[in-house]
């Protein structure tokens, strides 16, 4: 079979000289070669306060998206709820009233929408699924909690701030600005 | 016997126990912090800056910690284990000359516990009864794993204690002494014992490594065959002192070489008889200290560059190699002192 890499050596079975088999002098080698790793690059990252930038398709929490009136764009078809392979999406649909076109972009909007963070698998077929482009996902994951129940992601957890009233948060959210740094 | 002098050596050991447990406490941090170093990464560096509070959170973590006895081991020896194996490690400090005395309102102090004139003999005394912690810990522990590390503690101990007696008797010709004191002086005076013993110099550290327990010779405790060994049904602070004896033994046997071979409280360079009694008396522990935490940084050097020995290869290296070296080099160091003295 013909080698994938040419990394690697023959291995030397001729039998140890002097020097190798009274072993102090490989020791002393293997002792430099730690010591250069003193001064070489740390391989760790200090996580909280550093992160590693994700990859532009990477999948985390879901964003329920509005629209640039800042109307939500979701009609409660539950074309991702039947996509989503984990089950993790439950959906309640109510009827827009008359005064409430500001808030919803059609006349059919999701009352209650809630994604289950541990069953999902992030696989990302209900933002393929989503026919008005309500739904993506984020580069962000879910963080860690002490209970089942806060898993549950509700509307008020998914939905993207207000670009109309709230658009500094919307900006953030949206990754167009820097969060600002909390005065420690 | 006045009182005064037992005040002073009662305020002598604590001081020294109180820098050994500092030490010990210290040298757990260190030890990470390097590792972490060696293996490119950072070690401890969360409590207080640059992670120096971490040994306090980790006493506090052990002290907090549920005290388990297993119900079928011996109570007894089960907490006799880790008090004997403390004890021990602490005893050794009495012998070592810390510096050259020290005047102090016209009373000159001796910074040495207990100038004894068989000091040296203490020392072998009270570190072989240091297998007497972990065999007992191993024994009481009632657990295979724990018996297992307990035997190999042993054997490992009296086999590389051999070696380690021989390489010391080439020093004690040189100097004719048993006293640390006087070896000490005869090397400030004159050169280091390394000069004349290097080979002695050699095979001393390389069984103080294995006194220690320290890799590539932690046998008793190999995490990944014994798990943990003698001191794996330990818990809390028993488990605590266990891990804190070897760290003290550590500096203590670190400070032996160093006070053996390494010329002691000498300071290369300075003629101490210059100096008046107290400066010199600093300048002297500065330079012990200073030896002994290098040579503390070459045993976590050593940690974590070698692999651990197999049990057969310490065996052969302990009796095949060391002890004929051992008794080779008393011999050329007797030839050599007898052909000087007719000469």
């Amino acid at each position: 079979m013909e080698a994938l890499t040419q990394r690697s050596k023959p291995v030397d079975r001729s039998p140890m000289t002097w020097l190798e088999r009274i072993y102090l002098w490989n020791i002393f080698k293997g002792m430099l070669i730690t010591f250069t790793h003193f001064f070489k690059k740390r391989a760790t990252i200090k996580y909280p306060e550093q992160t590693r930038p994700f990859s532009p398709v990477f999948r985390g929490l879901h964003v329920l998206n509005r629209d640039e009136e800042g109307r939500e764009r979701c009609t409660a078809c539950g074309l991702c709820a039947v996509a989503c392979p984990a089950e993790a999406i439950t959906m309640e649909a109510a009827e827009r009233l008359p005064d409430e076109e500001n808030l919803y972009r059609e006349e059919k909007y999701a009352a209650k929408y809630e994604i289950n963070m541990l069953r999902c698998i992030f696989c990302g077929l209900c933002e393929d699924a989503c026919p008005k482009d309500a739904i993506y996902l984020s580069e962000t994951f879910a963080p860690a909690n002490y209970s089942r129940k806060s898993f549950i992601y509700g509307k008020k957890d998914l939905l993207i701030p207000n670009p109309v009233t709230n658009k500094e948060e919307y900006d953030i959210a949206k990754g167009l600005i820097e969060k600002k740094k909390k005065k420690s | 016997m006045d009182w005064e002098f037992i005040l002073e050596k009662l305020l002598l050991i604590t001081v020294v126990v109180t820098v050994s447990l500092v030490v010990a406490m210290y040298a757990t941090y260190i030890e990470r912090k390097f590792a972490g170093f060696i293996q490119d990464r950072y070690g401890p560096d969360r409590a207080g800056p640059f992670g120096i509070l971490q040994p306090l959170a980790d006493g506090l973590k052990l002290f907090f910690k549920e005290e388990v006895i297993p119900s079928h081991s011996n109570k007894l020896l089960f907490v006799l284990g880790p008090c004997l194996a403390m004890l021990t490690a602490m005893m050794t400090s009495a012998v070592i000359p810390w510096s050259s005395p020290i005047e102090i309102g016209g009373r000159t102090v001796s910074l040495q516990i207990a100038d004894i004139n068989i000091g040296i003999l203490y020392v072998f005394g009270v570190v072989s009864m240091g297998v007497y912690g972990m065999m007992i810990g191993g024994w009481a522990s009632n657990n295979k794993f724990s018996l297992m590390a307990a035997l190999r503690g042993a054997s490992q101990a009296i086999s590389y204690e051999l070696a380690m007696g021989l390489s010391l008797i080439a020093v004690l010709m040189l100097s004719g002494s048993l006293s640390l004191r006087v070896i000490t002086e005869q090397q400030v005076t004159g050169l280091w014992n390394i000069v004349y013993q290097p080979l002695g110099f050699l095979i001393f550290f390389v069984c103080a490594l294995a006194e220690c327990n320290r890799a590539p010779f932690d046998l008793p405790e190999a995490e990944s065959e014994l798990n943990f060994g003698y001191h794996q049904e330990y818990s809390s602070m028993k488990l605590g002192f266990f891990l804190f004896a070897e760290y003290i033994n550590m500096f203590i046997s670190c400070a032996l070489i160093a006070t053996l071979y390494l010329g002691g409280y000498d300071m290369p360079f300075v003629n101490e008889a210059n100096l008046s009694g107290s400066s010199a008396a600093i300048v002297g522990a500065v330079a012990l200290f200073s030896k002994t935490f290098f040579l503390i940084l070459v045993f976590m050097w050593i940690r974590w560059t070698l692999p651990r020995f197999r049990y057969d290869q310490l065996m052969n290296l302990g009796w095949k190699s060391l002890i004929p070296l051992a008794l080779a080099n008393m011999l050329i160091t007797g030839a050599v002192i007898l052909w000087t003295m007719k000469g």
